[in-house]
């Protein structure tokens, strides 16, 4: 996409307010809409739109499949171990009140981890299956559309 | 106000779903399934349904629209124009349409106090809410807290697929493109 000037200068605009407002939704999934789930597809977008504008190897060079792949399973595994710690400290499992701190601050201590768990497994099974579709061969031209 | 937003917004999206079946390239296809997704999610907006409307915003009309971009790019750009008229898939669409509307008759009016969602758990978890937990964001509170365990399934399944497609598609982990490579030249040789 080298000819398309201004899809490459929008995109250099808009890649960074997308990815601050993933993290936005992220942590502020609380108070307004929005939550894990949301989160990390707009962080996938930010990313994805930066690979379709400026190719799948410079976005690639950035987040490498091996990276990927190891947050896909990394997510899961925080939002599993979440649980299993509130059972080591004596709780159920993912009984966040079992966390130590002021019930309500348990509960939020709880949520903000396994959230950050889901974002990130989201996020990384997104770009998975991006790279999936878009690394295979076929390359087309503007015109071919 | 509202009942005015609301049926334009139902009128444009009966107007983009009809685009969609008459339209030949799929590119426009595709692109018009991206809009079709952003008016449901103003019709969410409208019906006060805020972390829906996110959601089908973000997968509906942003990676679903570039996945489906990434599909036709790999198979066809335009639709065969094969069309045989006939009676049976007509019929099966009329036949299922119909009882589609027919189960409607029997759901609560939209906004109903009484409805089986307002009375059931719903309340019990809107007034639990600011007491155990203290979140503005009811939702938030029900899937992360109150059914972190349904939550976490929804990650798992996530995650399964996110796996399967990548088993499928990248053909095995690191080594893929090279066994490919070959298994292509054998074919040849």
């Amino acid at each position: 996409m080298d000819h398309h000037l201004i899809l490459r200068s929008v995109t250099r605009l808009l890649v960074g307010p997308i990815l601050l407002f993933g993290l936005y939704v992220q942590f502020h999934g609380e108070y307004g809409p929005g939550g894990g789930f949301q989160a990390g597809v707009i962080f996938a977008v930010g990313f994805i739109l930066y690979g379709t504008v400026f190719t799948l190897r410079r976005l690639k060079a950035i987040v490498p499949d091996w990276f990927i792949m190891g947050l896909v399973a990394l997510g899961l595994l925080i939002y599993l171990l979440t649980g299993v710690v509130t059972m080591i400290l004596g709780g159920n499992y993912l009984d966040y009140n079992a966390l130590g701190l002021s019930p309500i601050g348990s509960q939020h201590l709880g949520i903000i981890s396994i959230e950050l768990g889901v974002g990130i497994t989201v996020f990384a099974v997104m770009m998975a299956v991006y790279y999936a579709f878009v690394s295979r061969p076929p390359r087309l031209d503007d015109k071919d559309w | 106000m509202e009942l005015a937003l609301t049926l334009l917004l139902y009128l444009a999206l009966v107007g983009t779903a009809l685009a969609i079946i008459f339209m030949r390239r799929l590119f426009a296809v595709v692109i018009l399934s991206g809009v079709f997704s952003l008016l449901c999610a103003l019709l969410y907006i409208v019906m006060d349904a805020a972390d829906v409307a996110f959601t089908e915003a973000a997968v509906g009309a942003g990676i679903s629209t570039i996945l489906m971009l990434g599909t036709i790019a790999l198979t066809a750009r335009s639709e065969s124009l094969k069309f045989n008229p006939s009676a049976v898939p007509l019929g099966v669409v009329l036949l299922v349409g119909g009882v589609l509307i027919y189960g409607t008759w029997d759901m609560p009016n939209f906004g109903d106090p009484t409805a089986p969602v307002h009375t059931h758990v719903g309340p019990d978890y809107i007034a639990r809410t600011p007491v155990e937990v203290d979140i503005p964001n009811v939702v938030t509170a029900v899937l992360a807290t109150y059914r972190a365990f349904d939550t976490l399934g929804e990650v798992a399944v996530v995650f399964t697929a996110g796996l399967g497609v990548w088993l499928l598609l990248v053909n095995g982990f690191g080594s893929g493109a090279s066994r490919r490579d070959s298994e292509q030249k054998d074919g040849k040789g």
